[in-house]
């Protein structure tokens, strides 16, 4: 007998539970109760803690802003070192800020990639991300006087197994690298999930996007290419496949289909 | 029953663990134990994972259809698991980041299967849900053995805090990076197998061959 048993009706239920479970009947029955009762389960508590789940995303984007701009540190306030970044949402086609248009702390520039509104589908897809938003949400970080320090830009694009989703920080001048991470992406752990390794971050910081001659010269290869040390990281040993994701996500994004065209107003002093 | 419930929580610990004597959950024991505080949450997932699961699938042992039953655990199990990642993400997000897919990988942990099969299916909800948390208990000692040495010769710390200052950081102490590569945990559990084994000679399994004597002409 179940130790289950429910007290009141001795009839129907109690000889219910008392047949043989390799009946057909009871068999159909229990796979059927069994998945609804788990399915009910499953859903109640990812609808429940979904809320407090979005909230620790929030917070791990904020802190992955800060940190690629090199104002994180351990213990630190998030939300009011936050505050400090000015976000904008920014039309990639003309690099105009466009934030009369939309709400930048409440626009989300990954749902708008599957809009067919606010979307354009990519014949030309190195990044593996089928559609681009035409607006994204950038940070501009100030210094104390209020001149321009750095500017933090989004990025994504398919590696091995996954949309890697990150940021790169660029210096005022639009063309050196502060830093460039990952806060989202399902690569090998060891492998490819060394693109979170704070040595192999550090590579970036000083690199240049562009050549004198305003070519996108960046790369990340196993050797050094013609352009020099300057526009040069090392790939990721053991993962080449995240290795050319990540340099065909960021040459994208840094090409003319990304944010070209507001990298030549920033250079060009007119942010 | 002829153990006692004390012997059902205990027995997994040394005599019986799942790691170095039935040599099940390997795959996780890799994969989590780089640093303590993964390898302490991972324990605690599992044995809360094993000791419901069991229980869970006791009180319906009289009820599963002999022929789907192997399903019927799977979904009991599957949903705790994702009861469990769905708590890590909304409360402990740092560390469900650094566990991703093994928590998920908890549902093919062989330790959860094998109780149910070969306990919970044959006893009282009371009894599987202490062997459950003795199994789990018995899995996370290995664990956090396997931890504290990785983390400590790996990256001279536990639980993230110092110990051995590591000359990166100005000290005097040269970590030992294969300790934090999967191969090493390898060695460690092997190496743990042979300890318990010199110290219980009982664990020592009888061998599967038999070398021929041939005689000397």
């Amino acid at each position: 007998m179940s130790d289950t048993q429910s007290p009141e009706p001795k009839g129907a239920i109690a000889k219910f539970l008392a047949a043989s479970p390799d009946s057909v009947g009871k068999t159909i029955f229990v796979a059927v109760a069994i998945c609804l009762v788990a399915s009910m389960i499953v859903s109640a508590a990812a609808v429940s803690l979904r809320p407090v789940q979005e909230a620790n995303k929030l917070k791990d984007k904020q802190v992955n802003v800060l940190q690629v701009a090199g104002v994180y540190e351990p213990g630190i306030n998030v939300t009011e070192a936050f505050a400090a970044f000015e976000p904008h949402v920014l039309d990639l086609a003309t690099g105009e800020f466009v934030d009369d248009q939309f709400d930048p702390a409440s626009f989300d520039d990954i749902a708008a990639a599957s809009n067919p509104e606010l979307s354009v589908a990519l014949d030309d897809d190195p990044a593996g991300i089928g559609r681009k938003s035409k607006y994204r949400v950038i940070y501009l970080l100030r210094d104390e006087a209020g001149a321009l320090d750095k500017v933090v830009l989004p990025l994504h694009g398919y590696g091995l197994w996954s949309t890697l989703y990150g940021f790169i920080a660029l210096e005022s001048n639009g063309n050196d690298i502060f830093g460039l991470q990952f806060y989202q992406h399902g690569e090998t752990p060891g492998l490819g999930a060394e693109v979170d390794n704070p040595r192999w971050k550090a590579l970036w910081n000083g690199k240049k996007l562009r050549d004198e001659a305003g070519d996108l010269q960046i790369t990340v290869a196993k050797s050094q290419p013609a352009a020099g040390p300057d526009f040069y990281i090392d790939a990721l040993a053991g993962a080449t496949l995240t290795s050319v994701g990540v340099d065909n996500l960021v040459k994208f994004w840094m090409g003319d289909a990304g944010y070209g065209p507001f990298l030549t107003k920033l250079q060009a002093g007119e942010i | 029953m002829s153990q006692t419930k004390k012997e059902l929580l205990v027995d997994p610990l040394v005599d019986n663990n799942p790691i170095t004597l039935q040599v099940l959950g390997i795959c996780s024991a890799l994969a989590v134990t780089s640093s303590l505080q993964v390898a302490f949450v991972m324990a605690l997932a599992v044995t809360f994972v094993t000791a419901f699961s069991s229980m869970f699938i006791s009180i319906l042992r009289n009820q599963i259809p002999g022929s789907i039953r192997i399903i019927v655990q799977m979904v009991i199990i599957a949903s705790l698991v994702i009861l469990v990642d769905q708590i890590l993400k909304a409360y402990a997000f740092q560390i469900s980041k650094t566990l991703s897919v093994f928590v998920g990988l908890i549902i093919t942990n062989c330790i959860v299967m094998g109780r149910a099969e070969a306990f919970a299916m044959k006893n009282p909800p009371m009894a599987s849900f202490i062997d459950g948390i003795g199994n789990g208990l018995g899995y996370g000692l290995i664990l956090m053995l396997v931890g504290f040495i990785r983390e400590l010769f790996g990256s001279g710390s536990l639980f993230g805090a110092t110990i051995l200052q590591t000359v990166n950081n100005g000290g005097w102490y040269v970590p030992n990076g294969l300790l934090l590569l999967p191969p090493s945990a390898f060695f460690v559990i092997g190496l743990l197998i042979w300890a318990f084994r010199t110290w219980k000679p009982k664990q020592v399994e009888e061998r599967e061959y038999k070398i021929q004597q041939v005689e000397a002409h």
